[in-house]
């Protein structure tokens, strides 16, 4: 069948209203990376298997990701006539239990986490009696704050099937682009929505459309940027693995606005599970004529390669990613001219992050007004972080720009992991910095960020408690970047080189007062002189630790001591005799078999032997080992 | 002055896909696979190599049948990534990026498999295993054992 019409849409709607609202129970397994990763294949498996021995008539699907990856594995049931609950951390044995409920049935209690409102049915009011002292999703502290946008399908439809993907509105926004607005129409609405770029650097994504518009030459291209690769942030892989569609219409009406007639999606290597959802979606949507030519019979011909990266952090950088799509080296080249209106092949070309193409089709489909009216003054809509590190709830959030940071660490998060208190959040990746907990009051918005001393970014927000210490953390990133700059520009090559030794030097104990100041001054230097985003922000988590935790950089410079406990060389660990229980487990995980004693006798660490690894610190079940600072 | 002849520029992405299939089919590059590619899309050899050692994701040496990676992501390093690396290489006697001598396993790190609310990750042969502690590991590594041994 081939889409050619608005009625041919209305067709595919109905169908994907039938698998997505079924007469039966339609059972939902999350099943993006995180999913998977803690067991959400064997839960199907047993689902699957169980239904069939009982011969239990159900929809079973694999969805992508709800957000809510702290509690994976995630099962969503909605049961006809009784409503739609959540079910989280499940175990083959707790679905072999639900099974047994639905063949009765019944929505069991059992590891119910909340009942999901039903907002095509209303069924808001009647879905809470289903399940007594189950609150609804929205009530849950986690989601209490939340605004799904670019979220709004993940983890409730199948992305493999674009009929569900168009029961949720899919596709009504290319409709309304290709059949009823011109091009400039089209970009109008997307300016006046105030949408900005989310892969971090928040450039108005109207104007970036505008320019390539207005720049002569042809053929144009446009580029969907997944290459999501700072580490601690996965926004891009769940919304690419989640509603893949989402992703193509966006990059299709992006196409039309600027006059292109070819995209690229440019997914990172380390994402399989995307790449395949990704590849499967785009034949579909060419199966359909969704991709192709003259599509919806507007006259407008669109084709979409996927480009499968190759582990090259610097190829998110947007004119590296050109030059590796051409077939060269990811390396960048000085801006200007930007892409809009020199890129792929010296051509006009927009990219834009995978979360900004996400958000177009709802700015189409429900106008700019709308979208404009969601979040802050200058920072319009939604964003969406990946909450992740020493917090209590770790996921995907999506939140309106202007919340606070306390918001989204204490409330969303729920505070420190092991009710620990939180220092600090990192947000931005490597090109970020670390915002200290009296900041928190921030709201969070581009402006307000980059004033603090870190960046927006793509989204990844990292928490740290008072076991993570500040030096340690500014080293880490210091590796990652000198370890990802391409080479190519002497600051960022030999300034993240030598701000990287320089920062070993002081975990290591062998730093001094005169070496602060001299970090700060390269760092300065290296953000000024590098060619591109990498280097231009490498140092800023330098600078902004230095900023806001120079006593510790201090304690680990004057009196060689690791406040956090963390730097090696300047902790040591003893077990305490008395609180040792002697169960030996310590020995048995020691990598270095510095651990020595008797069963039930207090064992001891050999400082000679011992690599300062923290395992034994960590197995302890009894808390028998010391770090001594 | 117009030039004689141009080369025609490659597909977009068509060298990164090529070596992605090179990859795939013997898990490493060998050279006799890269001078075939070079010829088939016409494009010069010192190009494909540039393009080969630029990327991590490529090898030019033979690998382990199966591969480990340890994430070493900003959220699995601060929940103890860097632990698991080291009972890692402890376990398999190699450090990252080094083969086994049996040819079993190569050990990797890698900046991030995007599973951070899972952290620490380690990822074998694809796929990945979260929420982990060092005392997990040996349960996890069973799989790169010999298929003889399994089957014991």
């Amino acid at each position: 069948m081939k889409v050619r019409t608005r009625s041919d849409l209305e067709m595919l709607r109905s169908e994907g209203l039938s698998t997505l609202y079924p007469s039966r129970p339609r059972i939902s397994v999350g099943m993006a990376t995180c999913g998977l990763a803690t067991g959400a294949a064997d839960v199907y498996d047993t689902l699957r298997d169980e239904a069939d021995a009982r011969g239990l008539d159900i929809t079973l699907v694999v969805t992508g990701c709800i957000g809510y990856c702290q509690q994976e594995p995630l099962v969503d049931i909605s049961l006809p006539g009784h409503g739609r609950v959540l079910y989280a951390r499940v175990t083959p044995d707790l679905a072999r239990v639900l099974i047994a409920a639905l063949a009765a049935g019944e929505l069991p209690a059992e590891g119910a986490l909340a009942v999901i409102p039903e907002e095509e049915t209303s069924e808001v009011s009647e879905t809470s009696e289903v399940l007594p002292g189950i609150p609804l999703l929205n009530e849950l502290p986690f989601y209490a704050h939340q605004h799904k946008i670019v979220l709004r399908n993940s983890g409730l439809i199948d992305p493999t099937r674009i009929e569900e993907y168009i029961a949720r509105d899919g596709y009504q926004a290319l409709a309304r682009a290709l059949l009823d607005l011109t091009l400039q129409e089209v970009i109008d609405e997307v300016l006046h929505s105030g949408l900005r770029g989310r892969g971090g650097a928040g450039f108005p994504t109207g104007r970036k459309w505008q320019i390539c518009y207005d720049a002569p030459g042809q053929p144009k291209y446009v580029i969907c940027n997944g290459d999501e690769g700072d580490p601690g942030a996965y926004m891009d892989r769940t919304v690419l693995e989640s509603d893949p569609y989402n992703v193509i219409e966006g990059l299709t009406i992006a196409g039309y606005a600027i006059g292109a007639r070819e995209g690229y999606i440019y997914v990172r290597d380390e994402y399989p599970l995307a790449v395949e959802r990704v590849t499967q979606a785009v034949a579909r949507a060419g199966e359909l004529g969704l991709l192709g030519e003259d599509i919806l019979g507007s006259g407008f011909d669109f084709g979409v390669t996927i480009v499968r990266g190759a582990g090259a952090f610097v190829c998110g950088e947007e004119t590296a990613l050109i030059s590796s799509i051409e077939g060269g080296l990811g390396e960048p080249r000085p801006r200007p001219p930007f892409p809009a209106t020199s890129g792929l092949w010296g051509q006009p070309t927009v990219i834009n992050n995978v979360k900004t193409l996400a958000t177009v089709p709802v700015i189409i489909g429900r106008g700019a007004d709308w979208y404009a009216s969601i979040g802050a003054e200058g920072n319009a809509g939604t964003v969406v972080f990946s909450l992740v590190g020493k917090v209590a709830n770790t996921g995907l959030v999506e939140v309106p720009l202007g919340l606070t940071l306390h918001d989204m660490i204490e409330s969303i998060g729920g505070g420190g992991l092991g009710g620990r208190a939180v220092k600090a959040v990192q947000t931005g990746g490597p090109s970020g910095g670390c915002l200290p907990a009296r900041l928190f009051d921030l709201p969070i918005s581009y402006e307000t960020l980059t004033e603090a001393g870190s960046i927006m970014g793509s989204g990844g927000m990292v928490v740290m408690d008072e076991d993570t210490c500040m030096v340690d953390v500014a080293r880490y990133f210091l590796a990652f970047t000198m370890a990802e700059s391409c080479g190519k520009c002497t600051p960022c090559r030999e300034g993240t080189r030598y701000m990287h030794e320089t920062l070993t030097r002081i975990v290591e104990g062998e730093g001094t007062p005169e070496d602060l100041e001299l970090l700060e001054e390269v760092a300065e230097w290296v953000k000024a002189a590098s060619l591109c985003g990498l280097g231009q922000t490498a140092p800023n988590p330098v600078l902004s630790t230095l900023r806001y935790f120079r006593d510790e950089y201090e304690a680990h410079v004057t009196e060689k001591r690791c406040p956090a406990g963390v730097c090696r060389a300047l902790i040591r660990f003893t077990i305490q005799p008395d609180v040792c229980t002697g169960c030996g487990l310590c020995l048995r995980e020691c990598p270095a078999g510095a651990i020595s004693g008797e069963k039930k006798e207090p064992y001891v660490i050999d400082q000679e032997l011992c690599t300062h690894c923290r395992i034994c610190y960590d197995v302890c079940p009894v808390g028998a080992i010391e770090i001594v600072r | 002055m117009p030039l004689i002849a141009q080369p025609l520029p490659l597909p977009g992405g068509a060298l990164l896909a090529r070596l992605h299939g090179i990859n795939a089919e013997h898990g490493y590059l060998p050279e006799e696979a890269l001078r075939g590619a070079a010829d088939e899309l016409q494009v010069p050899l010192s190009q494909v190599y540039s393009a080969a050692s630029f990327y991590s994701a490529f090898s030019f040496e033979p690998r382990g049948r199966h591969t480990i990676h340890a994430c070493q992501g900003t959220a699995c390093y601060i929940r103890g990534g860097d632990k698991l690396l080291e009972k890692l290489e402890a376990t398999l006697g190699v450090k990252a990026g080094e083969t086994t001598a049996d040819r079993l396993c190569t050990l990797e790190t890698v900046y991030c498999v995007g599973s951070c609310s899972m952290a620490p990750v380690i990822r074998v042969d694809g796929d990945t295993y979260g929420r982990l502690k060092a005392s997990h590991l040996p349960r996890i590594l069973k799989k790169c054992r010999p298929i003889e041994e399994q089957e014991v």
